[in-house]
């Protein structure tokens, strides 16, 4: 394997770390409020007894959950894996670093930005900020910046990567660093829909520039962004599990063929389909409604191919270590490495994430849950396990290969995993049902005056998987901060497990490594898919909505 | 090495997986598509636009409220406003057929009917709509399910379905 390896430079790993310090540093604040919007529901109301002190209201709490773990924690994260996987799969340092350090400091700078407005109570509007809620403009600045970081460290990797292409014609891309590429070019198209709707509507209207909005366009640019935005958190999940976990879990990887089909499917279908989120909206027709939902099913097929492939090189793995039977490999598999655990169990919980997500992209079965508790129980088994148990498993091997420092308190890293596992089986099952019995999502339900007797139980249930919850992270905290402040130092570099393919990727299909076809078939796909429907909200727009700030309270 | 021929090694089983998911992703298109043209589970289609600023002027939302239009049969006109629905009460008979018409004066909200496929999002400028029967009497809560400001807990109003 030595032949495989290449060293990254201290300054490297240094840029690398400083992308997971700002996301674990937001996970640890945003996860803050999660348990207490759990414990809230259960009628535990800390809001108006403690956290008073320091913050202005429930929903201020919830912008910061929101905007914290699941634009920051993960963007974030991201941004410095994927900057990972570039430069140690092709082998070769980024070709402009400063261009890549310049699209960093643009998302510090956003970040701080937006921070400060939501900690005055200036836009609680959450993490979809819908107009003509109106949040202070430098809330809606500070996410454009983070959003335009990110690309800059995209046009960073496409020009590593073009500079390579010239030195290797002939070689089929490092998977790593393909799929990375792939999940930068799908968020790039994805947050056309934010740019448009930030740069065009929120940030004139929000300094005055501009009189009113047409609400209803602003969702159907938001929810451009807003569905693909799940799988730029959900590829690099992926990536790790097609490509990190086989290796960590001592097997290769089933197929590369078809990890690399299902890659470029998510770049294909992952846009085209944000109307699935606007089922019960009265300004789109039925009839696009349904054409999303046709496309929405089809991205469950790339996800299916990796279900397959996942669990293939896992079996690989468990019979390279003795497994024998028809299920006796699963056992020999490493449960004890908290990173494997951790991906493993992520990889459990998001089985039934997927099936909730097929539930809710159902077109009229939406109906029972849009808007309920059952969405955000259904996004903490996706985004909240799938995605941020992965991201926390891959940081266990990741950390002591960028310091040199082994990971501290291994066991903790164990117990804070089944943790994890634990309290979401309980808060997420909880949320589901008492979705499916009615109760609305965002809402403080201790001070709903609808409640019917038969939620108790469900609600008390969400506070307590929120409590477990609440432990979970912050002894994920801790790990990190010992394994970096650790004294202890090991002898050599540990090697970032990359996984072999069964087969060699040369003799994967050479059109599975040509950028064109697949970047004109989404195009074409997302102007059938939006081209109409935009076309007609954009020339019948009523721009009648002014902003409304005044209804944040506190 | 001995076989660098380029291909896409689909494994057997993995053929059969990848039919399988197709043939059930089918399935259950077809049966959405069954439930709502032959069972009318319909998701709101575009009705009418309003502007948000001049409801008075509307000659629907003027003054929001039941209005019978046949036997058992009504129009809901309904505004939704932080943090009430006006009218938040309204009374029918069991066996009636209610087509809801809801709209936004200021910001966003929802409009769920509680225990019915009624779920829909309001939107300023828009106007949602969707039709129920109501076959059992009781109290049905329609309740906001979007953020709409500091006391959207409280936004909620109902249906009192008479025997």
């Amino acid at each position: 394997m030595s032949a495989n390896t290449y060293q990254l430079t201290a300054k490297e790993k240094r840029f690398i770390g400083w992308h997971f310090i700002f996301a674990v540093a937001a996970l640890a604040i945003g996860s803050l409020f999660g348990p207490f919007q759990a414990m809230e529901h259960a009628g535990w109301n800390f809001y108006d007894k403690f956290l008073n002190h320091f913050f202005h209201s429930y929903y201020e709490g919830l912008t910061l959950h929101g905007v914290l773990n699941a634009l920051i924690w993960t963007t974030f994260f991201i941004t410095g894996f994927l900057t990972f996987t570039m430069i140690y799969g092709l082998k070769r340092p980024l070709r402009y670093p400063k261009l890549n350090a310049l699209g960093w400091w643009m998302m510090v700078v956003g970040l701080v930005t937006a921070a400060v407005p939501i900690l005055r109570n200036q836009a609680s509007v959450l993490y979809t900020f819908y107009p003509p809620m109106k949040a202070h403009p430098a809330f809606y600045i500070g996410v454009t910046l983070v959003v335009v970081g990110s690309w800059i460290e995209g046009y960073g990797f496409y020009l590593t990567y073009y500079q390579w292409r010239k030195e290797n014609p002939n070689t089929r891309t490092p998977l790593i660093s393909f799929m990375a590429l792939i999940t930068m070019v799908m968020w790039q198209i994805a947050t056309l829909g934010a740019a448009a709707e930030l740069l065009v509507d929120l940030i004139p209207w929000s300094l005055g520039l501009r009189a009113g909005l047409d609400p209803q366009l602003d969702r159907t640019y938001f929810w451009w962004t807003g569905h693909p935005l799940v799988y730029f958190w959900l590829l690099p999940a992926y990536m790790s599990w097609y490509a990190f976990l086989p290796r960590q879990a001592g097997g290769k990887l089933f197929s590369d063929s078809l990890a690399r089909f299902s890659f470029w499917l998510f770049l294909l279908l992952s846009v085209p389909v944000g109307f699935h989120h606007q089922y019960v909206d009265p300004g789109v027709p039925e009839g696009w409604k349904m054409v999303h939902s046709l496309l929405t099913y089809s991205v469950f097929f790339p996800s299916m191919i990796t279900a397959f492939t996942v669990v293939a090189s896992l079996e690989n793995a468990g019979r390279n270590r003795g497994g024998k039977g028809l299920l006796g490999w699963l056992a020999k598999l490493p449960w004890n490495d908290p990173s494997v655990l951790a991906q493993l169990l992520a990889g459990i919980l998001f089985f039934f994430g997927g099936i909730g997500g097929l539930v809710n992209a159902s077109y009229n079965i939406n109906l029972v849950t849009h808007n309920t508790a059952w969405v955000p129980g259904h996004f903490h088994l996706t985004v909240g396990t799938g995605v941020t148990l992965t991201f926390m498993g891959i940081l266990y091997w990741m950390v002591p290969y960028l310091t040199k420092r082994p990971l501290w308190c291994k066991k903790c890293a164990v117990v804070q995993v089944w943790l994890w596992f634990i309290g979401m089986i309980i808060f997420s099952n909880a949320m589901h049902v008492v979705g499916l019995l009615g109760a609305p999502r965002r809402t403080p339900l201790g001070a709903a005056p609808y409640i019917p007797e038969e939620w108790a139980g469900h609600l008390l249930r969400v506070g307590i998987g929120g409590v477990i919850l609440l432990f979970a992270v912050y002894l994920f905290v801790a790990v990190m901060i010992g394994s970096v402040l650790t004294k202890k130092k090991l002898s050599e570099e540990p090697e970032p497990p990359v996984a072999d393919s069964l087969l060699d990727p040369q003799t994967t299909p050479r059109w599975l490594d040509r950028w064109v076809p697949w970047l004109v078939g989404a195009a074409i796909l997302l102007i059938i898919a939006y081209g109409p429907q935009l076309v007609y909200q954009i020339s019948t727009a009523q721009f009648t909505s002014p902003p409304f700030d005044q209804i944040f309270g506190g | 090495m001995a076989n660098q021929r380029e291909s896409m090694h689909i494994d057997p089983y993995e053929r059969t997986w990848i039919l399988v998911s197709i043939l059930m992703l089918i399935v259950f298109f077809g049966a959405i598509t069954v439930a709502g043209l032959s069972f009318g589970v319909r998701v709101p289609d575009p009705v009418a636009r309003v502007n948000p600023n001049k409801l008075e002027e509307s000659i629907t939302f003027a003054e929001p409220g039941l209005k019978e239009v046949a036997p058992k049969r009504y129009e809901a006109y309904i505004v939704a406003q932080t943090w009430t629905f006006n009218p938040a009460e309204i009374t029918v008979p069991a066996g009636s057929i209610v087509k809801f018409y809801v709209t936004s004066r200021d910001v966003q909200h929802g409009f769920k009917l509680q225990n019915t496929n009624v779920n829909m999002q309001i939107v300023p400028g828009q106007v949602s709509s969707l039709m129920v029967k109501f076959d059992e009497p009781g109290e049905y809560d329609f309740i906001c399910t979007e953020y709409c400001g500091i006391a959207h807990a409280t936004m909620y109003g109902k249906v009192i379905v008479t025997p």
